[in-house]
């Protein structure tokens, strides 16, 4: 009865044992994550959507493509490869266990036949000077070797780093020490984002899980600057912010400069420069072609307004003085965005200087209003990411493990070295756990070098 | 002497390799051989110098930071690495014949960055403005660069292997015979991606604490982020593969070869086909 159960159970654990499954995991991991990479994840893009048909739509929602990283069959992957690295590191580790601890320290026939390097070097002088003789050339030469007698024959075995069996499940722990620093992170770590105008502060936060979190402090934004090149690109984003307790600053965190590549972190939350705009108003007139009906508008920040005709408009960027970009030109000038009611789009420019260049771009688009720009009031608000997340030095700690571990597995090895003096001949063996030719080189080395030695002084 | 000038005597000095190490593999005469490898090590000479010169202008222009900020830079150091690489391959095991399958990947990466690349020299947006730059990129090339070893030993292992398999050709026999035995190619082929593997991971590591402590998340699943979990997946197959009954020889050069081309579409494909963070390579 209890038979085909226990053999269920035990083909089941050789499945999780299984390399091949390892090789199907990682190809399927790998060709499973480029869907992601060709699908835009979280929300898509409404223009990506148009795209595509409906029934598309449908089936990438269902498969969960378009969160596909946390989706049921990719997680189901990442726990497959866990569980089988842990099935395989169970099962070959005793073994190595063994390797490591209980080394073999006679050389057998049978295990002389299976060692990959191999030399007898005959001498004429007595067993035990000549173990003197080997023991202290291996202890200088190699390592520390243990001696064992047996029916007057002298066995030896030396060996360096057997530790480093050890790193290829150091690897494989790394990978869950990993996967254990994100899940704490996604468990009690949170992601946000906030804008501040300067002047203003914060002291609450919106997580993505639409819940408000209470910093215990608040942030405020003394100012924000943005500094360019000459050749106009930008050099630095910069807020100047001050954390407040009870509304007080709090020494050591007044006027804290935060550029991208260098955050505030203050009790255990950091807010990353991220993005800026315009948080103050900009000023408009509107009017018919001809300049009757004039309406004053002001657009706050990015907002969007409506004009008379039932459009709608709102500023994409704004400058002080237009010639930078125009030259010939001067002035304030704003870039808009008008989305007329038929639902068409266009961008233009809409200077303070210049009302002709209004009047004209009006007219060469029929019926629209005439649109000038006023000026706007200089007040610059910055956008922070904000975070928090206890797992990153679990990672930083599995990251750590895995470059060691993956640093010993390549390029150390577990050598080994064994000494048989019979009858005043002296055979040697020996093998590595990996790279067997450099390991060639030494052994045969070592071997001329102990030749030499035996035979220097008769 | 500028470094503009460096690097187009580099290119040459590469392409003359190239041209070089194909009349050896053809002619077999070993003069050639040492010839081309010689000519290979005065190009990546040339190459060092043409950098660091490259790095001393940007700060004479007031802008300085190493020459690794754009699709320009990254592709010349790419060509740096891959003969860095293999000149270390040939000192440690003096297979000349690979030159022959390695060196193009070189030429290749330089000829593009010369002819087709705006070569100047940009300040660095805020976003770059780290040291991270320096460690992320040259750790992320230099695994690249193996990966391009690798492969160009791959092909030659499918080559060899599949002449051996039908070796009545005695024509191409001459040719074959200048080619080392496959299973070394595998083990070169392995000892290769021993040295990529390692720097593929630190570049990873490198990008996952750079990105933490520039936005707060070391990992946010941007298509240049998975493409490089990619290329690690396929390469951490290749490297069980090994140790698989059944995936040795001709299957592991595949996969190796399969790792440089998503290797290859993670270093540019990203930056042309899809978008991200790493937004150099839409910068020509």
């Amino acid at each position: 009865m209890t038979t085909p159960k226990r053999n269920f159970l035990h083909s089941l654990w050789d499945f999780f044992c299984s390399l091949k499954l390892t090789m199907f995991l990682l190809i399927s991991l790998a060709i499973l994550s480029i869907i992601g990479t060709v699908i835009p994840q979280g929300v898509p893009p409404e223009e990506y959507l148009a795209q595509i048909s409906p029934a598309k739509i449908k089936l990438y929602k269902t498969l969960g493509f378009f969160d596909m990283y946390h989706s049921w069959w990719f997680i189901l992957l990442l726990y497959l490869l866990t569980s089988n690295l842990i099935s395989c590191s169970i099962k070959r580790l005793p073994h190595i266990w063994k390797i490591i601890t209980l080394p073999v320290t006679i050389m057998s026939d049978g295990l002389e036949k299976s060692l990959a390097n191999q030399a007898t070097i005959k001498s004429s002088n007595e067993s035990t000077p000549v173990k003197e003789r080997v023991v202290a050339f291996l202890s200088a030469e190699f390592a520390e070797p243990v001696v064992t007698e047996v029916d007057g024959t002298w066995h030896l075995f030396a060996q360096k780093t057997p530790w480093c069996r050890l790193s290829v499940y150091f690897v494989h722990l790394s990978v869950i020490i990993i996967f254990i620093g994100a899940m704490i992170g996604s468990l009690i770590g949170f992601k946000s984002f906030v804008n501040i105008p300067e002047g203003g502060s914060v002291s609450k936060i919106m997580l993505r899980s639409e819940k408000e979190l209470d910093l215990g402090f608040s942030l405020r934004l003394e100012k924000f600057s943005v500094a360019k090149y000459a050749n106009g690109a930008p050099k630095e984003f910069k807020s100047i912010l001050t954390v407040l307790e009870n509304g007080k600053p709090v020494p050591g965190y007044t006027n804290v400069r935060v550029i991208v590549n260098d955050p505030l972190t203050y009790k255990g939350i950091t807010f990353y420069q991220s993005s800026y705009g315009n948080a103050g108003n900009y000023f408009f007139t509107v009017s018919d072609l001809d300049g009757k009906n004039p309406v004053s508008l002001s657009i706050a920040g990015q907002s969007s307004v409506n004009l008379p005709d039932g459009s709608s408009m709102h500023v994409m960027e704004a400058t002080k003085d237009v010639s930078q970009f125009s030259p010939g030109l001067s002035g304030p000038a704003a870039q808009v965005e008008l989305h007329t009611a038929d639902g068409k789009a266009e961008s233009f420019v809409v200077y303070a200087n210049h009302p002709e260049l209004n009047i004209q771009h009006a007219r060469q688009h029929g019926t629209g209003p005439v649109i000038h720009f006023k000026g706007a009031e200089e007040l610059m608000y910055t956008g922070l990411q904000v975070a928090k997340d206890p797992g990153v030095e679990v990672v930083w700690l599995g990251c750590f493990l895995m470059v060691i571990g993956i640093y010993a597995a390549f390029f150390m090895s577990h050598r080994r070295i064994w000494v048989r003096i019979q009858n005043g001949s002296v055979t040697i063996g020996g093998n590595a756990s990996k790279n067997q030719g450099a390991f060639q080189q030494t052994f045969e080395g070592l071997v001329d070098r102990l030749k030499s030695d035996l035979t220097k002084e008769k | 002497m500028t470094s503009s000038l460096l690097f187009n005597i580099t290119t040459f000095a590469y392409l003359t390799s190239m041209i070089l190490f194909f009349i050896f593999l053809a002619s077999r005469a070993k003069t050639l051989g040492t010839a081309a490898m010689i000519t290979a090590y005065l190009g990546l000479l040339a190459q060092s110098v043409a950098i660091a010169l490259r790095w001393k202008e940007s700060y004479d222009m007031g802008v300085g930071h190493a020459p690794l900020s754009n699709l320009y830079e990254s592709v010349v150091f790419f060509a740096w690495t891959i003969v860095l690489i293999y000149a270390l391959l040939d000192i440690k095991y003096k297979y000349r014949v690979i030159g022959a399958f390695v060196m193009p990947f070189a030429l290749l990466g330089m000829a593009w960055a010369q002819l087709g690349l705006n070569t100047g020299i940009e300040p660095l947006v805020p976003a770059l403005q780290s040291n991270w730059l320096l460690y992320h990129v040259v750790t992320c090339f230099l695994g690249y660069a193996a990966f391009a070893v690798a492969c160009g030993i791959s092909i030659m292992y499918l080559i060899k292997a599949n002449h051996d398999a039908n070796d009545q050709k005695t024509g191409e026999a001459s040719v074959m015979s200048m080619f080392p035995p496959i299973r070394v190619l595998d083990d070169l082929n392995y000892q290769a991606i021993m040295v990529g593997f390692p720097l593929l991971t630190l570049g990873i590591i490198t990008g996952a604490a750079w990105a933490n402590y520039a936005w707060g998340t070391y990992w946010s699943w941007d298509p240049k982020e998975t493409w490089s979990l990619i290329v690690w997946f396929v390469y951490a197959a290749f490297l069980h593969a090994r140790i698989t009954k059944g995936w040795v020889g001709k299957r592991a050069a595949w996969l190796s070869i399969i790792g440089f081309a998503a290797t290859i579409f993670c270093y540019l494909g990203v930056n042309l086909f899809l978008s991200g963070l790493h937004s150099y390579g839409g910068g020509k």
